[in-house]
């Protein structure tokens, strides 16, 4: 159970993101389904929200990778910066614009043939996975809008019914429920019949 | 113009939400006009894109956003919506609807959210856009996202109701919260193990890795998109935030709601677990061909879901109530035809979400104008409509017809297709509690003829003299039809039901065009 191939290992060690993962979406699912308060509820929402988003960022974690733009080997636009400091150089030199103007021209002319490329397999290797991680920009504005949704929401209850207590609230409720009459259209009965 | 076609149909409603967001603090007026012609162009769009799927060799059509095509670049680079039969078919439902409520919508919206037009009809736009792009997308992970526009858009639309309705929201917050997690973190396993959001990428990856089937991260994956979709449409268990959301709801916000959103969900399952997890891992994934544990236990849970939810809507008081409870139900039909795993019950499945969506569609446009006439939907308000409007209780009932299934209504034809496959399947389960619910829905809907035709108390009780209706005081019975505005959807809506009945064979066989490729058993035996 210890040793280097035991489950202790494995889940400690090898497997950690995604225990953190599963603690924090029970703890948050605990909260949303147990707790009375409204806010704690929403609280436990966020938590079990933020549980997911640890959960995609992790997997697109790798060792070692640095972060998905050209390495300065991969690069085919790899001389840019010496076009640049040529460019400067036709400023300083001569601001007349016939002169810039085709400099600036090759300049475009040149990123055509060093259109950007695909990696081979062997090379992507140093890279992480950018993907994971830009789902979760959307999922975390997602996260936001449902919990401004709800807050709002929460608000609302709190001005019709004075509490954020959910057992209040129902309380509240069937009171309600009670006391309400059904309108009876036909309020006036037919009169009895004549003769 | 026509190969963007599936891009306009989001463009319309999207763009219209924008103008209505914009317009609706100065001249709310405009509102309703501008939701109005963004649908009809949105419908027109989706019908020309019909066109072209129906034209095209695979009976498909792909659209790739930002001009990532699958040619120049590998498949799942971009996002990608796919147009086959199934999504097409869910779509123009979807925007069908929509169109016929927009219509509807110009007094009750008016006088329900008086002032709010602007944000009601930007929400109401942008739900639309969200339902349509769930029946339209090949990206799993877009998918999500469109969930939770759809459900966003729901919670604002349903919380402008009441107090009560902002209660009733907040349930459905945790719960469609909780839902569309379940099936983000399934995403996330599939991500895992096939490398790809791509629909069709996923699909391939798994046919192409038999090894997958045995993988606990695949099962878990399943486990978690089948949780969570079950969750948002409301499967008996998870029902808890429908009936008194779309109770509260405002007659608009239930009548665009209630026909559409469990049924999108239903179709999500239905294209995850067909083309995406593929029928072989959905289905049968074990060692035996005896069908995996799913096809087991879920039949059971749909029994359970159909007899709790027709026994829960006989217990109702209220026309508007007993009809949330019988939207419970037909979901526990649906997903019933899929998880029986036949073809028959397949086509039955598809077709009923279809022909569900057009008869809760009128169903509640009725409830709606006899809210509107009543201020109650109680069955004690229901007293001697019929003779006040007799059109509006015509399509109404036309509704109720097609829910119980009398034959020239589609709710006959697909409850068909249903019980044959439950048959062919030997889901004998099924079959009684498909029927036990069909009696229950008829002594509903009988319940309620007897309400609004004749003039009987709660405890049965004549109350009119001899005659029914016709012994109500002249005050009461009076020709006081619906307003053009509101009954004209109605009659339609009422005759789309009657028309889908009709020539329900050209939409079997599109269906069955679309579910031949997938090997689905047609014969008995499990």
């Amino acid at each position: 159970m210890f040793g280097e191939e035991g489950l202790l290992n494995e889940l400690l060690v090898e497997r950690f993101n995604y225990c953190v993962y599963v603690v924090l979406l029970l703890i948050g699912l605990y909260a949303m389904i147990a707790k009375n308060n409204l806010i704690k509820k929403l609280i436990g929402m966020s938590i079990f929200q933020t549980a997911i988003i640890l959960f995609y960022v992790s997997i697109g974690v790798k060792e070692g990778a640095t972060i998905p733009i050209y390495l300065a080997e991969h690069d085919p636009h790899g001389h840019h910066a010496e076009h640049i400091v040529h460019l400067d150089e036709a400023n300083t030199i001569d601001v007349s614009e016939e002169n810039a103007t085709p400099l600036r021209l090759s300049h475009e002319q040149d990123h055509g043939h060093h259109a950007p490329r695909s990696l081979t397999d062997e090379e992507t290797l140093g890279y992480a996975n950018p993907l994971p991680h830009v789902l979760m920009l959307t999922a975390i504005v997602v996260g936001v809008a449902t919990l401004g949704v709800a807050l709002a929401l929460t608000q609302r209850i709190y001005r019709a019914y004075g509490t954020i207590e959910e057992d209040a609230v129902l309380a509240a409720i069937q009171a309600e429920d009670a006391a309400t009459v059904i309108p009876d259209v036909l309020a006036t009965k037919p009169k009895a019949k004549k003769g | 113009m026509s190969e963007n076609s599936i891009a306009l149909i989001f463009a319309f409603p999207l763009f219209g939400a924008v103008f209505c967001a914009l317009f609706g603090r100065k001249s709310p007026n405009l509102c309703h006009p501008i939701s109005v012609a963004s649908l009809a162009g949105a419908l027109g769009a989706g019908i020309e894109t019909l066109r072209r799927v129906i034209a095209s060799e695979a009976n498909e059509v792909s659209y790739f956003f930002g001009g990532w095509n699958a040619d120049a670049y590998p498949r799942g680079v971009g996002i990608e919506f796919r147009a086959d039969y199934l999504g097409t078919l869910i779509m123009l439902v979807v925007v069908g609807v929509a169109f016929l409520v927009a219509w509807y919508s110009k007094l009750p919206v008016a006088e329900e959210t008086p002032e709010k037009e602007g944000y009601f009809y930007s929400l109401f736009l942008l739900q639309v856009t969200g339902l349509a792009g769930i029946s339209l997308t090949g990206d799993a992970f877009n998918l999500y996202v469109l969930i939770e526009v759809a459900a966003l858009t729901g919670y604002g639309l349903i919380a402008m109701g009441s107090a009560r309705a902002a209660a009733a929201t907040f349930k459905y917050v945790i719960l469609g919260t909780i839902g569309a997690s379940f099936y983000l973190l399934g995403v996330g396993y599939l991500y895992m193990k096939t490398g790809t959001l791509n629909m069709v990428g996923i699909e391939q990856f798994i046919t192409d890795n038999e090894s997958l089937a045995d993988s606990a991260a695949m099962q878990v994956a399943f486990v978690f998109v089948c949780l969570g979709v079950l969750m948002k449409m409301a499967f008996f268990p998870f029902h808890a935030w429908l009936p008194s959301a779309y109770f509260h709801a405002p007659t608009t916000t239930s009548c665009l709601l209630a026909p559409l959103v469990t049924k999108v969900m239903i179709y999500v399952m239905i294209r995850m677990l067909l083309t995406v997890f593929g029928v072989e891992f959905s289905f049968k994934n074990t060692h035996d061909d005896e069908g995996n544990i799913w096809t087991e236990v879920l039949p059971w849970l749909v029994v359970l879901a159909i007899l709790c939810a027709a026994t829960m809507a006989l217990a109702q008081r209220d026309v508007k109530k007993m009809l949330t409870y019988l939207i419970v139900a037909e979901v526990g039909y649906m997903v019933g035809g899929v998880w029986v795993y036949n073809y028959y019950g397949l086509i039955g499945s598809i077709f009923h979400i279809i022909s569900d969506a057009c008869m809760t569609l009128c169903l509640f446009l009725g409830v709606g104008i006899i809210l509107r006439k009543r201020k109650t939907t109680h069955f004690d308000g229901l007293r001697g409509l019929f003779r006040k409007m007799p059109f509006t209780m015509t399509g109404f009932f036309i509704g109720g017809f097609s829910i119980i299934g009398l034959p020239p209504t589609c709710g006959f034809f697909s409850k068909w297709y249903l019980i044959t496959g439950g048959m062919l399947a030997e889901r004998w389960e099924y079959i009684v509690a498909l029927m036990f619910s069909t009696m229950v829905m008829v002594v509903l809907f009988f319940r309620l003829i007897e309400r609004i035709h004749l003039a009987v108390t709660e405890s049965g009780e004549n109350i009119g003299h001899g005659h029914g209706d016709l012994a109500l005081p002249k005050s009461e019975t009076f020709f006081d039809e619906a307003p053009l505005s509101m009954l004209i959807p109605l009659l339609l809506s009422a005759g789309v039901v009657l028309v889908i009945g009709v020539f329900n064979q050209d939409v079997v066989n599109l269906l069955q065009d679309f579910l031949e490729p997938f090997n689905l058993p047609k014969g008995t035996g499990r």
